[in-house]
């Protein structure tokens, strides 16, 4: 996700990384990382093992994904995607439950 | 097309999702969901959320997702049948082939067979019989993973993995704003940490040889023009890099 300041809230962290401050840390699905000094985006960011990239020029952070575990998965229940149609309208991915889904990504290049 | 194997298997529970992995909006990729009459919901991801949040690291890749939302396939290399390329798009790479084999017949040297190993590795036919396996058998089916599995399958992620997704984050909105230069130093960045990453290196290749070569093929000329090798901005192209490969390397086979 990108930051143009680092005090961010746990709303805004959860919306930009998929994970979410609860009483018992950061947590995805059954995934629980404790965070013992509570919620800021730096300490958040070393336990979870998330990269913070700072372009000075442009004044920017962009927070990578979480590597706790070495997968790109930290669980099987899948993330609650949200992106746009070709209108511009949210679709949420969740709104497909129970039916099977074949998520298939591409690309016009 | 997905189109159509969405119409077979919807009426058994199964929804297809597409995500397009562009950022220059979705005017690049109209055209194609439109031509697919796509009737199952197309999305636009333009900053590549399905890299970071499934490891989706090329295009074409496919997750599987059951009724309760777990995941039983991570992202993998799938196909709804055979590959039909455009023909206007075959007729091309033909044309590119017989310009080669003239001049590796004048002494040029050999060059490695890029078609050849984009279609080595995970087999097209047969990727939808093991869909259809998996709406009809569910979690019996031989190709539904247990969570664990899943989770292990997914790709590897090292801290240099999150670095390279950060870089590209940056490289995606810079190149949105105009700052292509910046831009370019951060997918480098990303290049360089996660070399394996396909969608980073196609999309920041095929924005420049968009630029450049425009037109109907412009997003497929993801190498320098001859002439211009010194003004490519990036530490490598498709072909070099894809020529790189073992075969089976570019689309692992996973089942």
């Amino acid at each position: 996700m990108i930051l143009d300041r680092l005090d961010i809230d746990a709303d805004e962290f959860r919306d930009g990384t998929g994970w979410e401050i609860k009483p018992q840390g950061a947590c995805q699905g059954e995934v629980c990382v404790p965070l013992p000094e509570g919620f800021a985006v730096t300490s958040a960011a070393e336990r979870l093992g998330m990269a913070l990239v700072h372009d000075d020029e442009q004044g920017l952070w962009a927070l990578g994904p979480a590597t706790i575990g070495g997968h790109a998965l930290v669980t099987a229940q899948a993330p609650d995607l949200v992106l746009p149609d070709l209108d511009g309208n949210p679709f949420h991915l969740r709104s497909l439950r129970g039916q099977k889904v074949v998520l298939v990504a591409w690309a016009p290049y | 097309m997905w189109q159509v194997l969405r119409n077979e298997l919807h009426p058994l529970g199964l929804e297809v999702v597409t995500v397009s992995l562009e950022l220059s909006g979705p005017e690049a990729s109209r055209p194609y969901i439109e031509a697919a009459g796509a009737q199952h919901p197309s999305l636009l991801d333009p900053t590549h959320q399905m890299d970071a949040l499934f490891g989706v690291v090329n295009i074409p890749n496919v997750i599987w997702i059951d009724e309760a939302g777990v995941i039983v396939r991570p992202p993998e290399p799938g196909w709804p049948g055979p590959t039909q390329l455009p023909e206007s798009f075959t007729v091309r790479l033909a044309e590119r082939a017989k310009q080669q084999a003239e001049a590796e017949a004048a002494g040029a040297p050999a060059r490695p067979n890029i078609m050849g190993l984009i279609l080595s590795g995970q087999d097209r036919p047969t990727y939808p019989d093991a869909i259809r396996d998996w709406v009809r058998h569910g979690a019996a089916s031989r190709f539904a993973l247990t969570p664990e599995q899943v989770v292990a399958a997914s790709q590897p992620r090292a801290r240099s993995t999150s670095e390279a997704a950060a870089h590209f984050e940056l490289a995606n909105l810079l190149w949105r704003r105009g700052a292509k230069e910046a831009s370019i130093r951060h997918f480098n960045e990303s290049h360089r940490l996660q070399p394996d990453n396909w969608t980073y290196k196609r999309q920041a290749w095929s924005l420049v040889g968009n630029d450049r070569v425009g037109g109907e093929f412009g997003r497929f000329a993801q190498v320098p023009l001859p002439g211009e090798e010194a003004d490519w901005p990036f530490g490598s192209d498709f072909d070099r890099d894809v020529g790189a490969l073992e075969p089976g390397q570019y689309y692992p086979k996973t089942m």
